[in-house]
């Protein structure tokens, strides 16, 4: 094999089959391949780990230790310790006999002893809406100790209610779909079984939909627009496309938080698009569009539109001219030409530019926080809602890991449509 | 993409003046003019017949308007003024998918997400064509190219070679009477290019299809082409079969830019009937065929390096008394570098086994026939000539 000898003249590329005469001399080649490879591998790892420790320390773990929360809530386990014990042999049906209510009332003195009684309440009662007043109550009339425990627990209508020792006894395991079944809507019956909430509990399967529905909304949005204003850029001389893409990217440079504050500017009843609207007759009289669905989506279109335009233009520069002339040139007319030669071409970036904006809304808080109405709070602003005012972290665990679930879900299906490897995200 | 909108028609009710009168040219051009600025021109006044079954080659420096003129025959140009006709029918208003031309392009232009059938495919299937013709034909259009057992394969997985007869083989299965190439093997190394010219050529003969090719390459052209128009200036310097082109070029653009040419720099002293004598630049003077030259004008002199013989001068030839100043060694023969007593330089083709050394005294002589004298100044832009018609 000399190197000065041409190869021949356009035959396919040899393909790497060894002869077996070969055999032993290709294999010592190949694992000499194999640890040069590992080698370098090792190196780029190396250099890798400081990132690797960081994102595991500041990322990795404290999602797993907050998601975690969605199943693992030990609080009541460990302030019913007797209740526990007592509960064991229960069956679960009717009431557990008197030990269980000797036992529930000890615990209830002890934790009040002990300085714990009012968080265990907050947890039973985000179980089970009312917990909190009951069990005070009940705590101070054992406290005042003018009755046997046992009178004093049969006294109190709620301890004998049919839904709260299952309640109480699927508290005491720490491990609990309690919080996973509330974000879907859904909760175990007496029966032991999965049912939907009363409809005037029900509320997450809706906040979800409308999450997907205005996420869906923008990205149709971003591409309707960004799509030609992507194609533009990538046909207009250089100098001129760089004007573009900085008029695309300077609200990309400002903070989310001003853009929302300007439209909030811009939304108002009395503010600018109203004002031109009337301007043009366009419409006959003032739009409520601050807190308003459509005024969310219109904010958050205008935020998400780089995200979008983004990748679909840089894939669109990489097409040459000569694709589309080729194709009139063999006879294509241009929507022919464009639906069977540019679209396919350019696909991969229109569905990483959608996938970016619609898993980017699907996280949108500030946003209709400031601009959307009650009815338009999408699950971000539950979640925040539950982490800052609810102090309730296992159901802000539960819609997270929901959300995650979806988000990731979605990220497989476009992945498997299209091929990770092809999906262009720069 | 296609500056369709912005081209300024002469309008298409404009009379072809001559056009029908000059007869089966399958394809004219009839004073076409391009201008992108409206003030400086790509292409001025073209006038251009392709016949039936031709392999005419538009040979150009860069910017020489070759392409442009390419351009608006597939129709991806509109001329400025001017008609092309194709078939007898002005193309003017004709959108290029419209015109039934293949074309061939320099970076292939394959479509990348379809396979290498697909891509032949294509050019049938918007022609609405039943599946089962497209299939017999896209079959032998690849057997044609060879390359039919790679008809699921992506255009990536092949060489350049391969991709550029995927691409012949696309602009060839709709049957197109003419088929333009646009530099179609600039992008292929050499021994392969000479490969595809070869190809490419018995194409051309077995389909009995016109061709229009575009390139720089000056051999390419000569290899391959019936006629070839030399462009220069947005305008055809001379037009004529690469044995025209070669041996009796018109003017010393077309001298220098076909084959290795030495120019003389002189003065013409007189002309008697075709000759005339030409005093050199520092001295000397040969006699060489007067191509547009006039007397006491500034004039060069081209001669061909496998002209000049080193060998005293017999029966009229120039000699030339000259010392060596080089030799470059390519294998089958040398070029010899020498020097005139003027100062000015030769290049002289001489055999294998030469071993003249440096400084050594030699005569260069040559037949006043292989030397042609062109105006100093010959302004080769614009300037139309009609040799070899």
């Amino acid at each position: 094999m000399s190197a000065l000898e041409p190869t021949k003249l356009d035959q396919p590329r040899p393909s790497r089959d060894w002869s077996a005469a070969d055999t032993g001399t290709a294999k010592s080649v190949a694992a000499a391949l194999r640890r040069a490879d590992l080698g370098d591998r090792l190196r780029s790892l190396a250099l890798a780990a400081p990132l690797l420790v960081l994102l595991a320390l500041s990322f990795g773990i404290p999602i797993v230790l907050l998601l975690s929360r969605a199943v693992y809530d030990p609080t009541i386990a460990n302030a019913l310790p007797q209740t526990s014990q007592a509960l064991r042999g229960w069956n679960g049906t009717g009431l557990p006999d008197d030990a269980a209510f000797l036992a529930l009332a000890a615990d209830l003195r002890s934790n009040q002893a002990k300085g714990t009684a009012y968080e265990l309440a907050k947890s039973l009662n985000a179980r089970l809406p009312g917990a909190r007043s009951q069990m005070l109550k009940t705590v101070r009339q054992l406290e005042a100790a003018d009755r046997p425990p046992l009178e004093v627990m049969k006294a109190v209508p709620f301890w004998s209610a049919p839904g709260t020792w299952p309640v109480i006894e699927s508290g005491t395991h720490s491990v609990t779909s309690f919080y996973l079944l509330s974000a879907l809507d859904l909760r175990w019956n007496a029966d032991g079984g999965i049912e939907r909430v009363p409809p005037e509990q029900a509320i997450f399967v809706q906040v979800f939909m409308r999450t997907f529905f205005v996420a869906a909304a923008v990205m149709l949005a971003t591409l309707v627009l960004g799509f030609p204003l992507a194609y533009l850029i990538a046909s207009v001389p250089k100098g001129l496309a760089a004007v573009l893409i900085v008029a695309v990217l300077l609200p990309f440079w400002t903070s989310i938080l001003v853009r929302t504050a300007a439209w909030t500017v811009l939304l108002q009843k009395f503010g600018l698009v109203n004002d031109l609207l009337l301007w043009l007759g366009a419409a006959d009289d003032r739009l409520d569009l601050m807190y308003s669905r459509i005024g969310l989506i219109i904010a958050m279109t205008h935020i998400q539109l780089p995200f979008t335009l983004l990748p679909i233009y840089s894939v669109m520069r990489t097409i040459q001219p000569s694709q589309m002339k080729a194709a009139y040139s063999l006879g294509a007319k241009p929507f022919t030409a464009f639906r069977r030669v540019y679209l396919p071409q350019v696909f991969p970036g229109v569905m990483a530019g959608c996938l970016l904006t619609f898993i980017l809304c699907l996280g949108y808080y500030i946003t209709p926080a400031l601009i959307g109405g009650a009815s338009d709070q999408l699950i971000s602003n539950f979640i925040a809602s539950y982490v800052n005012v609810e102090l309730n972290w296992e159901m802000a665990a539960a819609l997270s890991f929901i959300l995650l679930v979806f988000t990731l879900a979605l990220f497989g299906i476009f992945a498997r449509i299209l091929g990770l490897d092809r999906l262009k995200l720069v | 993409m296609i500056a369709e909108a912005a081209a300024l028609s002469a309008g298409s009710a404009t009379p072809t003046p001559g056009a029908d009168a000059g007869g089966q040219g399958f394809v004219e051009f009839v004073d076409v003019e391009k201008s992108y600025d409206g003030r400086t021109f790509a292409v001025t006044r073209l006038n251009l017949d392709v016949a039936r079954g031709e392999f005419l080659t538009l040979l150009g420096p860069s910017g020489s308007g070759k392409t442009t003129t390419l351009n608006m025959l597939a129709g991806f140009e509109r001329p400025t003024s001017g008609v092309i006709t194709l078939e007898g029918r002005s193309v003017d208003r004709l959108p290029p998918y419209e015109r039934n031309i293949g074309m061939v392009f320099q970076n292939y232009a394959l479509f990348p997400h379809m396979s290498v059938e697909e891509n032949v495919a294509f050019p049938l299937s918007v022609r609405k064509i039943t599946k089962v013709d497209v299939a017999s034909r896209v079959g032998r259009a690849l057997d044609m190219v060879r390359l039919r057992q790679f008809g699921d394969r992506r255009p990536a997985q092949l060489s350049g070679g391969q991709q550029q007869r995927v691409a012949l083989a696309r602009a060839l299965v709709f049957e197109p009477s003419l088929v333009l190439m646009d530099e179609p093997l600039g992008a292929l190394d050499k021994k392969l290019r000479e490969h595809m010219q070869i190809e490419i050529k018995q194409l051309h003969t077995m389909l009995g299809v016109t061709i229009v090719y575009v390139t720089h390459d000056q051999s390419e052209a000569l290899t391959m082409s019936d006629r070839v128009a030399v462009f220069n200036n947005g305008g055809i310097a001379q037009l004529g079969s690469p044995d025209d082109l070669y041996n009796m070029p018109e003017s010393s653009f077309v001298a220098s830019f076909i084959g290795e040419n030495n120019t003389l720099e002189g003065k013409v002293e007189r002309i008697s009937g075709k000759e005339c004598r030409v005093a050199l630049d520092g001295g000397g003077s040969v006699t060489a065929l007067a191509v547009g030259v006039t007397e006491g004008a500034a004039c060069h002199v081209a001669i061909r390096p496998e002209r000049l013989k080193l060998a005293p001068a017999s029966n009229g030839a120039n000699a030339l008394p000259a010392t060596v100043d080089g030799r470059i060694y390519l294998g089958d023969h040398q070029r010899l570098l020498t020097k005139l007593e003027n100062g000015q330089v030769l290049t002289v083709k001489v055999g294998p086994e030469a071993t003249m050394g440096n400084g050594e005294a030699v005569t260069v002589s040559c037949a006043p026939n292989d030397c042609r004298a062109f105006p100093a100044d010959a302004g080769t832009g614009g300037s139309i000539s009609k040799t070899g018609e």
